[in-house]
């Protein structure tokens, strides 16, 4: 491991009077806003490494200099209070925000040494290589076997139909579906549970065999048990994918990632192994939160 | 008094009420009103106001209703044997005559010393009248007035009384508009069953002929009438299949462009414009279709080598498409955008392109919501009267071939009523029957299209 320390709790810098303040009653010190990260945000063998990210809606900044490696086959997590950046930055990732008028994304993001942000690059390849899961479970109208059928149609990924059902069965394995609904395919997706819905979601995602999967607080609007299911499904996914998810669930984050990622007002406040953010954080923005004093 | 000088009394009455109750609701609350008095201060001026107004108003409509009819029935017991016992048309005139005569207008013979006494006595009956008219109102205006005042204390209800007032005055409102429509579809049915104890149900619905011209002398030769509306039905089908074919496409496309692919600033702009289409008279799309697309087209036929008749079925239905391509594309934009963005992002996670999301997941997603919006748009091209009055032909010719010219229900129902009509022939009352077949598709169209259309919205709300 050739980790290089960006930066040290030390040096943190004022912000502008407009940036800070939503907390400043109960915790005075959090006036003070690092523009740098503590911890080691690289790691040996990135798929994804972003750097000197910056995000503005119109003229309103939500991210400020971030930069986060994702390393190859590992669950990164996101975790920080409402309105931090955190599921803004990871719709960077895949360039889900070109879909937003105003958003305006500076800085580079490298996907496997290429810049996904360069001129030539497809976005239309560029997310089927980075899928995304949203929060809330997204079927299309259409059947069980059509909602998993259509990323590869798309891709032009089966010759035949007996590709396609086979790509069809084996995402549905993957994402731990396919005893529940194999004697249902034509039936639509929308009627499944909603931890179904979810995990039909997460099939439909690898069924085009990306690289990346993008989560964006997967489980909130699931139900205790059908959460477990997902993160189970998460950590076995972890085999084969690189998982960038944001959560507002700590537990979630301590029990699926392998490392952990704090931001705070639009930066990125501290980055580590998930153990350690947890069981010692080092910033006192990170400690506050996972020690549930704001957030 | 004149009628409007009473109005005016009685509102200056109902102006002092309202400030009286409200002055009388603040003294008998005495000092500390707020925690005595039930409503506001205005609320009681409120109930004073609308006693003293509204019994008044109501009698004063009801006085006006009926003395008419009060009144010459006084006259018509007074007049003499011989008169009375005439026929009702022409004891009608006489009527007629006698307020003619008591109103200083044309009266149409002779005034006899009957007429004259009759008359003389319609014009004291009405100042009678009136005097008691203006002076029960007045008093009830008083009165209900006073009276409301009586009942203004502290712990009287009057927020609770007004607001039911007002309810009550809503509910009427409203059902204004129901009991008309009520009465429309009621008047047409009477007459289509006049209409079909001439001529059987099946025979007007089957019958494949359709040539309305009734003999109305018995030496006229050749005119017997035959009331098969198939030739209409089938024409009316022929040029809303054409309005549809060009209104569809044109407008679902315009709305996909104007709901995914437009800025907002041309959607701001690009909207208020094709909704322009829609406020168009359609009687200048009428013209239009008949002097300008119309002969286009029959040149246009012309140079192909065709038979174009200048009147076709194809200039009508064309026109009639450009009319309706706004009503499409703006159902279409709302059930499009009702589509869920979550979609969209599902698709564009995948890695989908804008027209694979738009023709994979929006459109059937968004489907049953335009088939909803189509089948409203069919009811309004069905109905539709001005284009194919000025465009399409009368000749009922059942054809499929757009280039002929072909007539619809409407043109039917338009040449059959203008002019004057005798209303005991097959013929004018067959408008009747044309106008109920009519309202009775238009109906069932409508209301399969609405409960598409909720159903829709209620899928994704």
């Amino acid at each position: 491991m050739s980790d290089i320390n960006l930066t040290t709790a030390a040096n943190a810098v004022a912000l502008p009077p407009g940036m800070i303040g939503v907390n400043d009653a109960r915790a005075p010190e959090k006036t003070e806003v690092p523009t740098e990260t503590v911890g080691v945000v690289t790691v040996a063998e990135p798929r994804m490494s972003a750097r000197n990210i910056n995000v503005y809606y119109g003229e309103k900044q939500a991210i400020n200099n971030v930069s986060l490696d994702i390393g190859k086959n590992e669950v990164v997590s996101m975790i920080g209070p409402s309105g931090c950046g955190k599921s803004t930055f990871l719709r960077c990732l895949n360039r889900m925000n070109d879909t937003i008028d105003i958003c305006r994304v500076e800085g580079e993001i490298m996907l496997d040494e290429e810049d996904i942000y360069h001129k030539n690059m497809d976005v239309v390849l560029l997310r089927a290589r980075v899928g995304m899961v949203f929060q809330k479970p997204n079927p299309f109208p259409k059947s069980i076997y059509d909602n998993i059928a259509y990323g590869p149609k798309i891709h032009g990924l089966a010759r035949s139909k007996a590709d396609l059902d086979e790509i069809v069965e084996s995402s549905l394995r993957k994402a731990g579906l396919w005893d529940e609904v194999k004697d249902r395919l034509a039936e639509p997706g929308t009627g499944l549970s909603g931890g179904q819905q979810q995990r039909l979601c997460i099939a439909r995602t690898i069924a085009v065999s990306p690289e990346v999967i993008l989560m964006d607080e997967p489980c909130s609007a699931l139900d205790p048990i059908a959460t477990a299911r997902v993160e189970e499904l998460i950590d076995e996914l972890r085999q084969n994918y690189t998982i960038a998810i944001v959560t507002h669930s700590m537990q979630q984050a301590a029990r699926v990632s392998q490392r952990t990622a704090y931001f705070h007002l639009g930066t990125l406040v501290e980055v580590g192994n998930t153990d350690d953010i947890f069981t010692n954080p080092r910033h006192k923005l990170t400690e506050d939160y996972i020690t549930g004093r704001f957030g | 008094m004149a009628l409007y000088l009473i109005i005016l009394v009685l509102l200056a009455f109902t102006a002092f009420a309202y400030n009286y109750g409200r002055k009388r609701a603040l003294a008998v609350a005495g000092t500390e009103r707020k925690s005595r008095l039930h409503s506001l201060p205005h609320y009681y001026g409120a109930w004073t106001a609308i006693w003293c107004s509204l019994p008044a108003l109501l009698v004063l409509g009801l006085w006006l209703a009926t003395q008419n009819t009060v009144i010459t029935q006084f006259i018509i017991d007074d007049l003499p044997r011989e008169i009375r016992e005439l026929p009702a048309e022409r004891l009608g005139l006489v009527v007629n005559d006698i307020r003619n005569q008591a109103e200083g207008a044309i009266v149409s013979r002779e005034v006899s010393p009957e007429i004259q006494a009759a008359a003389d006595q319609y014009s004291r009956l009405k100042t009678t009248s009136r005097m008691a008219m203006t002076v029960l109102v007045l008093c009830l205006g008083i009165g209900g007035g006073i009276l409301a005042s009586r009942f203004i204390a502290p712990q009287f209800r009057a927020r609770n009384a007004v607001e039911s007032v007002i309810r009550a005055l809503l509910i009427l409102c409203s059902s204004i508009a129901i009991l008309t429509t009520i009465g429309i579809v009621l008047s047409v049915l009477f007459e289509a069953i006049r209409f079909f104890e001439k001529i059987p149900i099946p025979g007007f619905l089957f019958g494949l002929e359709w040539s309305p011209q009734t003999a109305i002398r018995e030496d006229q030769v050749g005119s017997t009438g035959a009331f098969g509306a198939v030739p209409l039905f089938a024409g009316t089908l022929l040029i809303s299949f054409i309005a549809m074919v060009v209104a569809v496409p044109i407008g679902l496309m315009s709305a996909i462009y104007l709901s995914e692919y437009a800025g907002p600033r041309l959607r701001a702009s690009a909207k208020p414009v094709l909704e322009i289409l829609a406020g168009i008279p359609t009687v200048v799309y009428g013209f239009f279709a008949a002097l300008t697309v119309a002969p286009i087209i029959r040149d246009g036929g012309g140079l192909l080598g065709l038979d174009v008749s200048s009147e076709s079925a194809l200039a009508a239905g064309l026109v009639m498409g450009i009319m309706i391509i706004p009503f499409v594309s703006s159902l279409s934009d709302d059930v499009i955008n009702a589509v869920p963005q979550s979609l969209r992002d599902a698709s564009y996670g995948i890695g989908a392109t804008q027209s694979e999301t738009i023709r994979q997941v929006i459109l059937p997603a968004a489907l049953p919501g335009i088939a909803g919006g189509v089948l409203l748009a069919v009811s309004r091209a069905i109905g539709e009267t001005m284009i194919v009055v000025m465009a399409a032909g009368l000749a009922a010719n059942l054809t499929p071939n757009p280039l002929e010219s072909v007539t619809t229900v409407t043109v039917q129902i338009v040449t059959l009523l203008v002019g004057d009509q005798e209303f005991d022939s097959a013929k004018t009352l067959a408008a009747f029957a044309l106008g109920l077949t009519l309202f009775l598709v238009t109906l069932v169209l409508n209301v399969i299209a609405l409960h598409i259309v909720r159903k829709y919205r209620e899928q994704y709300d």
